[in-house]
């Protein structure tokens, strides 16, 4: 007995223990390239944090861009440009990206609904330098760069990403409850604007707030549409807007030390909150994920 | 006799409620309808636009375009080859140095890490794709610039210079950095698209093959790996695509040389990072159109790449809900 339990020991055979071998090596590398891409994104946002937090202060917040060549000023007009760019962004891609996504879910039949979801995938997938150039054919060539054109670039840019993330909470609204309304004899369009939207509605926030931290970084759309403008604070989108990640940009090009001073601190800025707001709306969306998948 | 008066009056009721029922339908429907068939206008209206500014260059140059290297503007003589071989030469080293990074970060992600580690590392990976690529461009040109040229071109110039592309002098902005920005943005990309799928593979396979006495590589290579290969494909095409398309992080670091070196240390250009230079200071109506030219090239190898890689995951999806 004991002789035939030492024939079947697996510890002394040389193949098992390659095997073995080549299992702590895989899983040795698939950890190292997990730590890569951390410490890669630590890498870069650290780079940002120490280069930008010593520029940044309450006048460079406050105060309006320097004039070329001058030392000082700030980046108020930028935040201020941004927000207006992305709230216009918003009011255009917000409405036409729920309907949508309300129009897949609800009404299309598969055919075209197959269409429609290949469409609004391949405009996620344009790049985005092609929206800029499409703008500037569309509303700037022949006339002069507007806020309103920046925001229209950055709304194809929303669309898709407001579609398809409002489609996947609609899909999670139970069938019984549609069902449910329909059968109390509510109709199709009270059935959705009282019963389907409202327990989406925490989702379809949530897919909005990632897609305006999305085009809130974006720079090559408004490129062409925006990136000529006053260096004071404007509210004004029939004029170029000033916007953070044209002007980081633009000072990232320039010659001058300084500029690459001013262009770490707009970059620490735009960082943070792109990456805070992503951050919350990725938590809130897997709550209201979990909280409709029940 | 109740009964039958009674009647009209629920019929009146119903009546008007019900029509406005109807109308309330008819209208959310059609407002759905316009929403959706804007979308597919606007795609329209992309291609035409960018097709109609380049019209005039279409004209002029033909496919002769394709070939040529030149792009002086007082000659009026352009071409877009040094672009496409840029951009060919960019997204391709890219992908290699991202694939096999991203697809062992999902394996980690979905088979190996423990829960907790998973739930940390994650969304670290997908913050990397949240920074904004004007900040990756600046950190590029800046702080990655300089380090490998001073460090890492240097070694492999040493090391592998026998082979021409990686031999030449050590610069600070050129296609390789151009290489290594773009790698780090698809990583991302690739890693969070593969892990869902091997979060797919139905569970029983994977227990299967561990009850039979495979390791957890065996596993994972005969296993998960093996049975989301045109999903994988999918998932680097889509890569391939972002990596393609990428012009403001270029156009930072890439350093602008309309040429083909065979140095991978040289500066160059791709057709995303041109349009981006140049577009806005363009001096002539033949430079504006060419660089339309550019943008129309680029947007049929976006489309058809992530046309590519939409059909095999809709495909892949098919035959998977059909497994089941």
């Amino acid at each position: 007995m004991a002789v035939a339990e030492q024939a079947y020991s697996l510890r002394g055979d040389r193949r098992s223990r390659r095997r073995r071998f080549a299992n702590t090596a895989a899983e040795g590398i698939a950890l190292a390239a997990a730590l890569t891409a951390i410490a890669v994104l630590a890498t870069v946002v650290l780079s940002v944090a120490r280069r930008g937090l010593g520029e940044i202060s309450v006048g460079f917040l406050t105060e309006d861009l320097p004039l070329f060549g001058q030392p000082g000023g700030g980046i108020a007009p930028l935040i201020v440009g941004s927000a207006l760019l992305v709230a216009i962004a918003t009011a255009i891609a917000l409405p036409l990206g729920v309907l949508t996504a309300i129009f897949l879910t609800e009404f299309a039949e598969r055919r075209s609904a197959a269409v429609i979801q290949l469409t609004l995938d391949l405009m996620a997938g344009l790049p985005s330098i092609i929206l800029g150039v499409f703008i500037f054919g569309l509303l700037v060539a022949g006339h002069t760069q507007s806020g309103y054109a920046g925001g229209i670039a950055l709304s194809i840019v929303m669309l898709p990403l407001i579609a398809r993330s409002t489609q996947e909470v609609l899909r999670l609204v139970p069938t019984s409850h549609r069902e449910g309304a329909l059968a109390l004899g509510a109709s199709r369009w009270r059935t959705v604007v009282g019963v389907v939207l409202p327990s989406a509605f925490g989702g379809i926030l949530t897919g909005t707030v990632l897609a305006i931290a999305r085009a809130a970084g974006e720079t090559a759309p408004l490129l062409f549409a925006t990136s000529i403008y006053a260096n004071t604070v404007t509210f004004d989108p029939t004029h170029a807007l000033p916007n953070i990640p044209v002007q980081i940009f633009i000072w990232s090009e320039s010659a001058d030390p300084n500029d690459h001073k001013r262009a770490w601190a707009a970059a620490l800025v735009l960082l943070l909150f792109v990456l805070v707001t992503s951050l919350l709306g990725r938590a809130a969306l897997a709550r209201s994920r979990k909280k409709l998948g029940q | 006799m109740a009964a039958v008066s009674s009647i009209p009056a629920t019929q009146v009721l119903g009546g008007t409620q019900r029509l406005r029922d109807r109308f309330g339908d008819r209208l959310l429907f059609l407002l759905t309808l316009l929403a959706s068939l804007l979308a597919i206008g606007a795609m329209i209206a992309i291609a035409y636009k960018v097709f109609h500014g380049a019209w005039p260059a279409i004209q002029d140059f033909g496919l002769a375009f394709l070939t040529s290297s030149a792009w002086d503007v007082n000659k009026a003589a352009f071409g877009a080859l040094p672009g496409l071989y840029g951009t060919a030469i960019t997204s391709f080293l890219a992908l290699l140095i991202a694939g096999p990074l991203a697809i062992a970060i999902a394996l980690f992600l979905s088979e190996l890490a423990p829960r907790a580690v998973r739930g940390v590392i994650g969304p670290l990976v997908e913050m990397l794709a949240a920074i904004p690529s004007v900040v990756l461009g600046l950190w590029g040109i800046l702080v990655l610039g300089p380090f490998v040229a001073a460090h890492v071109e240097p070694w492999l110039s040493k090391t592998f210079g026998f082979i021409p592309i990686f031999s030449g002098d050590p610069n600070s902005s050129g296609i390789f950095i151009a290489v290594l920005v773009l790698a780090i943005m698809i990583v991302p990309i690739v890693a969070s698209i593969c892990r869902e799928l091997f979060l797919a593979v139905p569970r029983e396979l994977e227990e299967g093959a561990l009850a039979l006495g495979a390791t957890r590589w065996e596993m994972v290579r005969g296993v998960v790996l093996s049975s989301s290969r045109p999903g994988i494909a999918a998932a680097l095409i889509l890569g391939l695509g972002r990596a393609l398309g990428e012009a403001i992080a270029v156009t930072q670091v890439i350093g602008a040389g309309w040429w083909i070196h065979k140095s991978i240390y040289d500066p160059g250009d791709t057709l995303a990072g041109r349009i981006a230079a140049q577009f806005q200071g363009y001096s002539s109506n033949e430079q504006l159109s060419s660089l339309f030219y550019l943008a129309a090239i680029l947007l049929v190898i976006g489309l058809v790449t992530n046309l590519a890689a939409q059909l095999i995951v809709r495909r892949f999806d098919v035959h998977r809900a059909g497994a089941r």
